[in-house]
C-alpha cells in the first residue's frame, strides 16, 4: 500500500508539472499584457511595469523563474491588486467555494442515492416516475434557474432564508440546494440503474432466501454493490463544484474562487490564472486518487495488492 | 412417516408481453421428514419455478400463483404475509442455488453472510453467532475456518463457495433444504464432494431435501424418491428404484434411454425427438404426446390423470389405463425392468 501511494504521489507531481508548464506556455500565447487595458498608463510607465514584473525577459527565462518560485511555494503577486499575493487571494476566496461545493455534493449525493434506491425498488410505479421526473429536471434545468426560483419563492415570498451573501450558516441553504440539484439528479439516475441490475443478481435472491427484510436487502446487500459507478461519476463532479460555480457565486453574491478565476483570465492576470489552474489540477488529481482508493473500500475485489496476494 | 411439506394442485403463471405462460400446471407432491426428493426434468419443465414458489422467491411483478396450496407443517405458505414468510425463509426452509460464483455477495465477508441468518432467526449475540458460524464452516469442510471467516468470496474457489452457500443454508438447522441444481456449475470431482457433504449433513441435522437437477446420475446418488417433471407437471413420481428400474411414462423411458450406463455397448445413445411444449399455448392433451412415439389418440385430446402403479409409484400416462394396448418399452428400459425384479426379490 505504501509503495502504491508513493508511486501515485510521484505520478501526481509529474502531472502537476506538466499542467503547470502547459498552462504557462498557453497563457503566453494569449495576446496582450496584463496592462494593455490600462489606457491611462503612458508608454514609459508601461515599460516600467513590464520591466518590474520581468515580462520583457525571454519566455524560457520567465518559465524557469516561474518554476523556481513554484518550488519555493511562491505563486507570485497578482497584477490586479497591488502586491496582494496569489496565495492569499486563493485562500480567501477558496473558503466559501469549497464549503458551498462540499455541502452541495453531500446533500446532492445523499438524497440522490436515497431517491435512486427507492425508485429502483419501486420500479415502474409512480414513485419511480416522479423520481425520474425530478432527475430529468435536475439535469436539464441550469442551476441559475433554480437559484432564481429559490431566491424568489423561498427567500423573498416565504422569507425563510436570506436571499444572498455569505455571512453564516443560514446563508448557505439556498445556494446549496441550487447547486445540489445536478449531483442529486446524476447520483439518483446512476444508483437506480445499478440497483435494478444488482437486485436481479443471485446473491440478492440468496439474501432473500436467508429471510432478510427488504431494508436489509437494499441497504446492506445491494447498495454497496451499486455504488462503484456512482463514485466514478461523482469524483470529477466534486472538483468542479468545490472549485466554485461562477454562476451561483455571482447570483448569491458569494465571494468565491469561480468569479476570481474568470476575472483573472479576462485581464491576463498571469499569476492568478496559473495559481488557480494549479489548484484545480491539484484538487483533481487528489480526488482521482481518493476515488481509486474508495473503489477498494467499496469492493474488496478491487483492493490493491499490498504485500499479500 | 410424517409429511413436512405438501404441494397441492399448484398452478403458476408468468405474465409476459406475448401473453400468459402457464409454467406450472397442477403440481402435486409431498415431502416426508428426513427424505430426499429429487425433481428432475429438462430446462423449462418447471422444476426451479416450483422450488422458488415454495420459497416465495418468484418475481412479484409478473408471476402469479393461480391456484393451489403449499402446506408447510400444515400452514399454507402462499397465504403468509411477507413478514411471516421472512421468518420461514432461512430458518425453516432454506435454499442452495446453482451458481456458487454469483450467489455470494462480493462486497461482504463470508463470515458476515453466514452470521446474518443466525442473528436474525436465532436471536444470538454477535459473538455467539460467530462461534456458531465457525462451527458450521468447519462442518462443511472448510479448513482454517477462523481465518476464512474474515475473507471475501473472491478468495474462495467455486467448490469452496458452494460449501459456504451450504453453510449459510444450514446455519439455522432448517427443516427443509431446497437445492436448486447445486452441483451443475461445478466440475465432476467437486460435484462428488458436494454430494457426499450434503448426504452427510442431512444425516447430522435431520433435514428433508428437495433436490432439483437434470442430472440423472446425481439423482441415483442422492435421492430416496424421484419426481419427473415435464411441461409444468409431474408426469411420474416414485422411489428411486421404481423410477429408474420400472419407469412407466414414455418421457421417463426417453430420459432413461438417453442415459449411458455401464451396460451400454456400441448402440447409439437415444435422443428424445422434438422440442418441449410452448407453455404460452399449452397443449390440450398430454404435453409429451407430440414427441411420444407411443402416443395414442386420447393423448392428444385429454390430459392423463395419475395412475397408481404401487403405493409409492404414480405415473400420468394413458398407457396405464386398463383399456390401453400393451406396448413394448425401449430396450434399455426393458433391461432395467428385468433388473427391477431382481432388486425386488433381493429385498
Amino acid at each position: 500500500m505504501a509503495k502504491y501511494l508513493t508511486q501515485r504521489f510521484v505520478y501526481m507531481v509529474i502531472t502537476l508539472f506538466l499542467i503547470a508548464s502547459l498552462t504557462f506556455f498557453l497563457m503566453k500565447i494569449i495576446p496582450g499584457t496584463p496592462f494593455s487595458n490600462a489606457s491611462k498608463l503612458s508608454e514609459a510607465q508601461l515599460s516600467i511595469m513590464i520591466d518590474k514584473y520581468g515580462l520583457d525577459e525571454p519566455v524560457p527565462v520567465q518559465y524557469a523563474n516561474y518554476l523556481l518560485n513554484l518550488l519555493k511555494g511562491d505563486l507570485g503577486v497578482s497584477f490586479q491588486f497591488n502586491n496582494v499575493g496569489v496565495t492569499d487571494i486563493i485562500v480567501n476566496s477558496m473558503g466559501p467555494s469549497a464549503t458551498l461545493g462540499a455541502l452541495a455534493i453531500l446533500f446532492g449525493t445523499f438524497f440522490g442515492i436515497i431517491l435512486g434506491v427507492i425508485s429502483a425498488l419501486k420500479q415502474n410505479t409512480w414513485v419511480d416516475y416522479s423520481s425520474t421526473f425530478i432527475a430529468v429536471l435536475g439535469k436539464s434545468i441550469p442551476s441559475f434557474v433554480f437559484a432564481g426560483l429559490l431566491q424568489y419563492y423561498v427567500g423573498v415570498k416565504l422569507g425563510w432564508f436570506p436571499v444572498a451573501f455569505w455571512r453564516g450558516p443560514e446563508y448557505m441553504v439556498l445556494p446549496t440546494i441550487a447547486l445540489a440539484m445536478f449531483p442529486l439528479a446524476t447520483a439518483s439516475r446512476f444508483v437506480r440503474t445499478e440497483m435494478i441490475e444488482v437486485m436481479e443478481s443471485d446473491y440478492i435472491t440468496l439474501a432473500k432466501a436467508k429471510g432478510a427484510s427488504w431494508f436489509e436487502i437494499a441497504f446492506k446487500h445491494a447498495l454497496r454493490n451499486a455504488l462503484i459507478p456512482v463514485v466514478t461519476v461523482l469524483g470529477p463532479l466534486v472538483v468542479s463544484l468545490m472549485t466554485g460555480s461562477l454562476v451561483i457565486e455571482k447570483i448569491f453574491g458569494i465571494p468565491g474562487i469561480g468569479e476570481q478565476f474568470v476575472k483573472s483570465i479576462t485581464i491576463n492576470d498571469y499569476p492568478v490564472i496559473m495559481g488557480t489552474t494549479l489548484l484545480f489540477a491539484a484538487l483533481f488529481v487528489v480526488v482521482i486518487l481518493i476515488v481509486d482508493l474508495l473503489y477498494g473500500v467499496i469492493d474488496p475485489r478491487i483492493r490493491l495488492a499490498g504485500g499479500k496476494k | 412417516m410424517t409429511k413436512i411439506l405438501e404441494v397441492n394442485d399448484l398452478h403458476i403463471s408468468f405474465h409476459t408481453f406475448s401473453g400468459e405462460v402457464q409454467a406450472i400446471r397442477g403440481v402435486n407432491f409431498d415431502l416426508n421428514k428426513g427424505e430426499t426428493l429429487a425433481i428432475v426434468g429438462e430446462s423449462g419443465s418447471g422444476k426451479s419455478v416450483t422450488s422458488k414458489a415454495i420459497m416465495r422467491l418468484l418475481p412479484e411483478s409478473n408471476s402469479d400463483i393461480k391456484n393451489g396450496e403449499i402446506l408447510f407443517e400444515g400452514k399454507d405458505l402462499t397465504k403468509l404475509s411477507d413478514k411471516n414468510m421472512q421468518k420461514v425463509r432461512g430458518k425453516d426452509i432454506s435454499m442452495i442455488f446453482q451458481d456458487p460464483m454469483t450467489s455470494l455477495n462480493p462486497t461482504m465477508t463470508v463470515g458476515k453472510q453466514i452470521i446474518e441468518p443466525i442473528v436474525k432467526h436465532q436471536k444470538l449475540s454477535k459473538a455467539a453467532a460467530k462461534k456458531r458460524a465457525i462451527e458450521i464452516l468447519e462442518l462443511v469442510g472448510i479448513a482454517n475456518p477462523e481465518e476464512r471467516f474474515k475473507q471475501y468470496p473472491h478468495q474462495f474457489s467455486g467448490g469452496m463457495r458452494q460449501r459456504v452457500v451450504i453453510a449459510i443454508a444450514l446455519a439455522c438447522n432448517p427443516k427443509v433444504l431446497i437445492a436448486d441444481e447445486p452441483t451443475t456449475a461445478l466440475d465432476v470431482t467437486i460435484q462428488a464432494q458436494i454430494l457426499e457433504l450434503m448426504k452427510d449433513l442431512q444425516k447430522k441435522i435431520d433435514t428433508s431435501i428437495i433436490f432439483i437437477t437434470h442430472d440423472l446420475g446425481v439423482v441415483a446418488n442422492v435421492a430416496d424418491r424421484v419426481a419427473v417433471m415435464y411441461g409444468g407437471k409431474i408426469v411420474e413420481i416414485g422411489t428411486v428404484d421404481e423410477v429408474f428400474y420400472n419407469p412407466q411414462h414414455p418421457y421417463t423411458w426417453g430420459l432413461i434411454s438417453s442415459m449411458p450406463t455401464l451396460d451400454t455397448e456400441d448402440e447409439e445413445l437415444y435422443a428424445i425427438p422434438g422440442t418441449p411444449p410452448n407453455l404460452l399455448h399449452p397443449p390440450k392433451g398430454d404435453a409429451f404426446a407430440p414427441r411420444n412415439e407411443y402416443a395414442m389418440k386420447i393423448d392428444l385430446e385429454e390430459q392423463p390423470p395419475m395412475f397408481k402403479v404401487s403405493d409409492t409409484h404414480y405415473a400420468a400416462t394413458w398407457l396405464l389405463h386398463p383399456d390401453a394396448p400393451k406396448v413394448e418399452p425401449p430396450p434399455a428400459v426393458q433391461r432395467r425392468q428385468r433388473q427391477f425384479l431382481d432388486i425386488k426379490e433381493g429385498k
